[in-house]
């Protein structure tokens, strides 16, 4: 499958993070283009988590740049990460267990809804016209991801699996052009792990959506990236495409245990 | 075979599926036609919508070169644009040909090159893939058209193309020549083919039953009269589009009498999708009301115990005398209070979460209903009924009328049908619905039509008092034991079933000393009653083979023998020794049907072993299965399986005989 990319839309340049004297990423470069599936892996602890973390500003590296479609992020904080386009998953589902599948969906439109508080009280004009709107997106993520028979169910009823698949929908409903998924298949069986990657592939080629996933599963992860970042004790060991990665002495080395 | 019973009054013109579609699009150009739900929301297109694109899905296909005569695949789930495919392989003089959408690559492949198919109408990539899958097995196919255009960017098939296209094409021919497509549909003729219908290969390879427009109009219009089915009725479209019944009520009824079908979102989502649409006319078969009922009961059984008491209390009083009421006959002033009382507390809301509040009219068939459930279902006052029918009369040989419901039997010939018995008591039949060929078949034709025009059925069966039939088995399958007595296994297989634990049933004994039956149990049912209990298991296999199971099974076939010994025909047949088989029946390991029918013969050879070691008075055996998933992967199942013996009675009936 030929694919073509477009230019760099992320760009980490020397990206070091210490909490305290830990430093959990040291000196970190890489970049991700538009519209490819990106993978981050490494062993437990090598700073997969934290690297996600970094792009979407939560965490705030001590040294390095990161540019975002050109431009330089200074002290960026989630909320502004997400306005710009970049949405996430969660390691832990990140879900309201209480609400149900559609009201957890309509919270990722939040950052889009322009009504007040006060119009939404009264529900009345402008606030309907817009959950309407909002609601129709919603529906074509619902009918994208192939859960409408659970629309209306509580989330906490759900099994990991399709909870795993609401916050995929969650983050697809703020139509991200950035999308982070952390670890989206971890605990799934074959299955369902199945299900996931072809929506991940949906979405990418259907939207056009840019993913970086943190993944587990080798096989999953070299069937689906177009390029895989390697990290081990907060470096990076090694970049580029599956092939590569592969056959990389020192990603073996990371994965197999040989000694340094 | 062109018969001018099902025609309506006034000798109109309106004899082949396209003309009718087009008055309708005159008559009732608002009315809602049909109703889908995407995007969570109710879609409806109404009889003009729908005339305009079925027009436009005509044209596109005789644009790509479709002809008359020529037959059009299709495939999918219940679609509004699947339907308007059917009616516009129609009007073009075409023949459509449903298929299961479930069904795997190579079943689809036989299907493909004995109708000789060039085009097909799909409904995504799923099916687009199997399709591809079989392209070098069917060199005839031309052309694959898909309905759903998700996930299918990359595909560069040159055979391929989206409907939106095709529709598109279709349209600006439809404009450019209009009196195209009105010349095609006047060439129409009521004696034409309208449609394709394979036969479900109970026995050997599938079929083509070829029927014409003249005999599911006259089904239609015969089941029209009979419930007075009017303009007015909804009714949920969800089963395979493949199936007889479904071309019957959703397509040719619909059709005949112009009411509303409705689409359901998705396989998942039907339940829901009922409870919002409210039909007025349903169809199911007793699967699926069984399944409700079994959710019903569960749900009931966790409720609190005063919910619980009221419950039980009400559905006392519906089963002294809700059936009575419903068949308008004499019931105690008393009785009726408390059944009014019991609709306001318990009835209604009960049928409101069932979504069948506004039911009119129901039908179940395709199997034997368990009296209780049958029962049930009217004692709450849904007007639940039986028919009896198969493809090759359009799903239309008798009715239950309405107020003469019972319980065991299918009711009574339907209007324009005439039905006799045959000497070994097969069940014939004769009227406009019947078949007009097998599909290139005319030794099959030949077969099962006889030298006077009856079709014979191949079920058994006998009238009862009052003219209403009643169906024992299939006439071959109707067997007799080494002693002489009679043995029909589908008979008992359906007694078993009956108790809900029971899923499948499969009894061996042509030629045999005694009777023996395989099990599978329902693992909801089971599951749920060994999870009251406090049982663990882990799955399947692990719970059929414990041995509380063995006893709770073993307590419904020892219900059932000491049934059958009060019948003097039956007494012979009760069932001696059993088995729970390890793994259920499944239609991807062709042990049954598409439609969920066990193919016995099939399974007694698979597992020879087991029915050896059941009747040489082993106590266990060991076997080993291979089971396919639905991805197309083989798997194996084994297991070690204890074998029972069980109590029989002394026949009952014999002593009254004697």
């Amino acid at each position: 499958m030929a694919r073509e990319f477009g230019e760099v839309i992320l760009d980490l340049q020397n990206i070091s993070l210490r909490f305290g004297g830990v430093k959990a990423l040291t000196d970190i470069s890489f970049n991700v283009r538009e519209h490819e599936i990106r993978s981050i892996i490494g062993p437990n602890g090598a700073g997969k988590s934290s690297m996600l973390n970094v792009m979407n500003g939560v965490y705030h590296p001590q040294e390095g740049r990161i540019l975002f479609r050109g431009e330089q992020r200074q002290k960026m904080e989630p909320h502004m990460a997400a306005s710009q386009g970049i949405a996430r998953t969660f390691q832990n589902i990140a879900l309201f267990k209480g609400m149900s599948v559609l009201d957890n969906i309509m919270t990722g439109r939040n950052l889009k809804m322009h009504t007040n508080l006060f119009q939404h009280a009264l529900f009345w004009g402008a606030a309907q016209r817009e959950e309407i709107e909002h609601r129709k997106k919603v529906e074509e993520v619902i009918d994208f991801l192939e859960i409408q028979s659970i629309r209306k169910t509580p989330v906490g009823r759900l099994p990991y699996g399709l909870q795993k698949r609401v916050e995929l929908a969650r983050a697809l409903a703020a139509e991200p052009s950035l999308l982070l998924l952390d670890e989206p298949m971890a605990g799934m069986n074959v299955e369902e792990k199945q299900d996931m990657c072809r929506f991940i592939l949906d979405v990418n080629d259907q939207f056009g959506t840019t993913i970086v996933l943190i993944e587990h599963d080798m096989g999953v992860v070299m069937d689906i990236s177009d390029r895989v970042v390697v990290l081990d004790y907060g470096k990076k060991i090694g970049d580029g495409v599956p092939d590569e990665v592969k056959n990389n002495p020192d990603v073996i080395a990371a994965y197999l245990g040989t000694s340094h | 075979m062109s018969d001018s019973h099902g025609q309506t009054a006034g000798g109109s013109a309106l004899d082949t599926f396209p003309r009718l579609l087009m008055q309708h699009a005159k008559v009732r150009p608002g009315r809602p036609a049909m109703r889908e739900k995407a995007y969570g929301i109710w879609q409806t297109y109404t009889w003009a919508e729908v005339a305009e694109n079925v027009r436009a899905i005509a044209c596109g296909l005789a644009e790509l070169g479709f002809r008359r005569g020529d037959r059009l695949a299709i495939i999918g789930d219940n679609r509004p644009r699947l339907y308007w495919s059917v009616a516009a392989c129609q009007c073009l003089g075409g023949i459509p040909v449903l298929l299961y959408q479930d069904a795997v690559a190579e079943e689809m492949a036989y299907v493909l090159q004995d109708a000789e198919i060039r085009f097909a109408v799909v409904e995504d990539q799923e099916q687009v893939d199997k399709m591809l899958e079989i392209l070098p097995e069917v060199p005839l196919l031309e052309r694959v058209v898909y309905d759903d255009p998700r996930g299918m960017r990359h595909y560069a098939d040159t055979l391929l193309m989206g409907l939106d296209e095709l529709q598109a094409m279709g349209r600006s021919h439809d404009q450019n020549q209009g009196d195209f497509l009105n010349a095609e549909i006047e060439k129409g003729a009521s004696d034409d083919i309208s449609v394709m219908l394979y036969t479900s290969g109970t026995t050997g390879k599938p079929k083509g039953v070829c029927q014409t427009h003249g005999a599911f109009i006259a089904a239609a219009t015969g089941g029209r009269q009979f419930d007075k089915l009017t303009d007015q009725e909804d009714i949920l479209s969800y089963l395979p589009m493949a199936w007889v019944g479904d071309h019957l009520f959703s397509f040719a009824q619909a059709m005949v009498a112009g009411f509303t079908i409705n689409c359901p979102e998705s396989g998942e989502t039907v339940m829901t999708d009922l409870r919002e649409i409210g039909p007025t006319y349903y169809f199911a078969p007793p699967r699926v009301f069984e399944n409700l009922l079994t959710t019903v009961m569960i749900r009931m059984e966790d409720a609190g115990w005063f919910k619980r008491k009221i419950f039980a209390h009400f559905m006392d009083v519906a089963r002294r005398c809700g059936a009575e009421i419903l068949d308008g006959k004499p019931v105690a002033g008393g009785d009726r209070l408390q059944y009014w009382l019991g609709n306001l507390l318990v009835y209604g809301p009960l049928k409101n979460v069932l979504g069948m509040s506004r039911i009119r009219v129901a039908y179940t068939a395709g199997a034997a209903i368990g009296p209780d459930l049958f029962r049930f279902y009217r004692s709450i006052g849904i007007n639940l009924k039986q028919l009896y029918g198969q493809t090759e009369t359009c799903a239309y040989v008798c009715l239950q009328p309405d107020g003469e419901i019972k319980l065991d039997s299918v009711g009574k010939p339907a209007p324009f049908v005439e039905v006799k018995l045959a000497d070994n008591g097969e069940i014939l039949v004769k009227g406009p619905m019947l078949l007009k060929a097998y599909y290139r078949r005319p030794d099959a034709t030949a077969e099962s039509i006889n030298v006077d025009g009856y079709f014979m059925t191949g079920d058994a069966g006998f009238f009862d008092e009052d003219g209403h039939l009643k169906i024992i088995d299939r006439a071959k399958d109707v067997g007799k034991l080494n002693n002489g007595a009679m043995f029909a296994p589908n008979y008992i297989e359906n007694k078993l079933k009956f108790f809900q634990h029971v899923k499948e049933a499969v009894v061996f004994g042509s030629k045999r000393d005694f009777v023996t039956a395989f099990i599978n149990i329902d693992l909801e049912a089971v599951g749920n009653w060994a999870e009251r209990k406090g049982m663990s298991y882990a799955g399947y296999t692990d719970l059929a083979q414990q041995t509380a199971v063995y006893e709770l099974i073993r307590e419904c076939i020892e219900k059932v023998n000491a049934d059958l010994a009060g019948d003097p025909m039956m007494s012979g047949s009760q069932v001696h020794r059993f088995l729970i088989l390890h793994k259920e029946l499944d239609a991807d390991d062709g042990e049954l049907t598409r439609t969920r029918k066990v193919r016995r013969n099939f399974i007694s050879e698979k597992y020879a072993v087991l029915v050896d070691a059941l009747f040489a008075g082993k106590k266990a055996e060991h076997i080993e299965t291979e089971v396919k998933y639905e991805d197309g992967r083989v798997g194996r199942v084994s297991a070690d399986l204890r074998i029972e013996d069980t109590k029989t009675f002394a026949p009952r009936g014999a002593v009254k005989a004697a």
